[in-house]
């Protein structure tokens, strides 16, 4: 498996553990996107001459296939965006919200979840709220039922936390949160998980192309067709337009209402491919995968002394390892196991409201991917154990 | 023995010098490094326009802490021109190619070279300085009004 990524391939002594920060890239992708500019460049959407239908055509079909891995019936509700982030902040600068609605954000999530909300709540003067979690850092379902009211108007929910691996059983919060729009952070799901958007039963789902094998600067945003109608545009300019008036312009339909500017053609390219390669292994594989990782890191990092790791039991986590160890600080944690070739994340994890909960600063945090395997987790426990060693007697 | 923390980082680290906070500080600051959710507070007291005392007290890593306790060595009896004057040598140090030549007007915060090697890693040796930047300039506001 490690030879199919070419960054992996050329770096053996490299263990990469910090996949929900970003993943590695097959060649698969690679060559996708060095193909599509060879072969098919040109402004999709744009030219009367075939090179540049040869552009659309490759910018649709790589539409069309992502829709299909996210389990997207309509393509045409499935906008292509520069990731997660630019996705949640779409929804947020759009929706309806006024003085006196409720938006309820949840303790799990990632500030890109978090803020935009919080943001429309000070701005619009709606009441902003947030679903407190369980001890062991799941979304507290009785707690959610307890903060809805008539007036809640937004449920912002991530699907996984990236600090610490919780899933949050969507199916369940679909049944509690009815009469409101749900928001779903899928950047930590979509690429560990089988995701079916259209069995959700949420409004909006927003995932990042480059934590599920895909290049940077391509996302999406996945939305209700009636919603995606009746919202204005979030960007305005070319592509997007159907007819500009001197005094007034009428908006292109889906998806290009959402699509301002020229397309990320390598990028969508490049995403298509990767979804590709994750069906290729089946994504239920991919989530087996790391769950036999994630409870082999987490049973052998808790059995040392010292070691707190965070979150619910590994079954109900997806492949994140969120870990502290006592009077070593994650940050030095990070720099020792670096040295080693291990490489993991340390610091809060755009989650502060989330590790405040916690009761920590900061954690180191192990993530694993279909091209991790158990002599990384062996890696990053005996490299624990020699931070250990060296910050001994202190 | 890890390269980064060689023993005259450690030591600061076990035993770090001037670790406390003061009873009456002319200055206090409080800064945090976002990236990693380090936070250091420092407090001064001032003769004149020279630190007379400093204190610090962190939740942070080894590198900032011992950046601190390196730091109440070095600035006591130093003017505030000379301590911003430091900070921005420190700055340039702690920021530049690993290869570098070190500079012996730094004292024992040459020891810091070597987050040169890992530089999401300066901001942490920076954080103290930071701070007691921040302090210093409370003390200037409070002449000036």
């Amino acid at each position: 498996m490690k030879n199919d990524f070419p960054l992996l391939a050329r770096s053996p002594a490299l263990h990469y553990l910090d996949s929900a920060a970003t993943s590695q890239k097959p060649r698969a992708v690679l060559d996708a996107i060095r193909d599509v500019y060879e072969t098919a460049n040109a402004n999709p959407h744009r030219g009367a001459y075939a090179l540049s239908v040869a552009a659309t055509d490759r910018y649709h079909a790589a539409r069309e296939r992502v829709a299909r891995f996210l389990g997207v019936g309509d393509p045409a509700c499935l906008i292509f965006t520069r990731g997660t982030t630019e996705s949640l902040n779409l929804v947020a600068a759009t929706a309806n919200v006024h003085r006196g609605d409720e938006i309820i954000v949840t303790r799990l999530e990632h500030h890109a979840n978090f803020v935009p909300w919080q943001q429309v709540a000070l701005r619009t003067g709606a009441k902003f709220k947030i679903a407190e979690i369980t001890d062991d850092g799941r979304l507290d379902l009785d707690y959610l039922r307890q903060l809805i009211s008539p007036r809640t108007k937004i449920l912002a929910v991530t699907h996984v936390s990236n600090a610490i691996g919780s899933i949050t059983p969507l199916s369940e919060v679909v049944r509690i949160a009815r009469d409101m729009i749900i928001v779903v952070d899928g950047a930590q799901s979509a690429p560990h998980m089988r995701v079916n958007f259209d069995e959700l039963g949420v409004d909006f789902y927003a995932f990042s192309g480059h934590k599920m094998l895909g290049p940077t600067g391509i996302g999406g945003l996945v939305g209700r067709r009636e919603l995606l109608e009746q919202m204005p545009p979030y960007q305005t300019g070319g592509d997007m337009i159907e007819y500009v008036g001197d005094d007034h312009t009428t908006w292109n339909v889906l998806p290009h209402k959402f699509e301002a500017g020229t397309p990320n053609l390598g990028g969508a390219v490049g995403l298509a491919a990767a979804v590709e390669y994750l069906d290729a292994i089946g994504m239920d594989k991919v989530r087996r995968h790391e769950q036999e990782l994630t409870a082999a890191a987490s049973t052998r990092l808790a059995a040392i002394e010292g070691v707190r790791v965070f979150g619910p039991p590994p079954a109900e986590r997806s492949g994140v390892v969120s870990f502290t160890v006592a009077d070593i600080h994650p940050h030095d944690l990070a720099t020792i196991l670096d040295q080693d070739g291990v490489a993991i994340r340390a610091g809060h994890h755009c989650a502060q409201p989330l590790l405040r909960r916690l009761g920590a600063g900061a954690t180191a945090r192990a993530s694993f991917y279909v091209y991790n395997d158990l002599a990384d987790v062996e890696a990053l426990v005996a490299g624990v154990k020699r931070a250990q060693a060296l910050f001994a007697h202190v | 023995m890890s390269d980064l923390y060689h023993e005259a980082i450690l030591d600061h680290y076990r035993r770090p010098h001037g670790r406390g906070s003061l009873a009456e500080p002319d200055a206090r600051a409080t800064r945090s490094n976002a990236l990693c959710g380090e936070t250091m507070q420092v407090d001064v007291t001032l003769d004149e326009d020279r630190v007379r005392d400093i204190r610090f007290e962190c939740e942070a890593c080894a590198i900032a802490r011992a950046s601190a306790s390196m730091m109440t060595d070095v600035v006591r009896g130093l003017s505030r021109a000379e301590i911003m004057s430091f900070i921005t040598r420190l700055r340039r140090f702690v920021t530049a190619s690993p290869n570098a030549p070190d500079d012996s007007a730094l004292g024992p915060l040459v020891a810091l070279g070597i987050v040169r090697r890992t530089p999401a890693r300066a901001a942490c040796a920076l954080l103290p300085w930071e701070t007691l930047s921040e302090a210093l300039a409370q003390t200037l506001s409070l002449e000036l009004s």
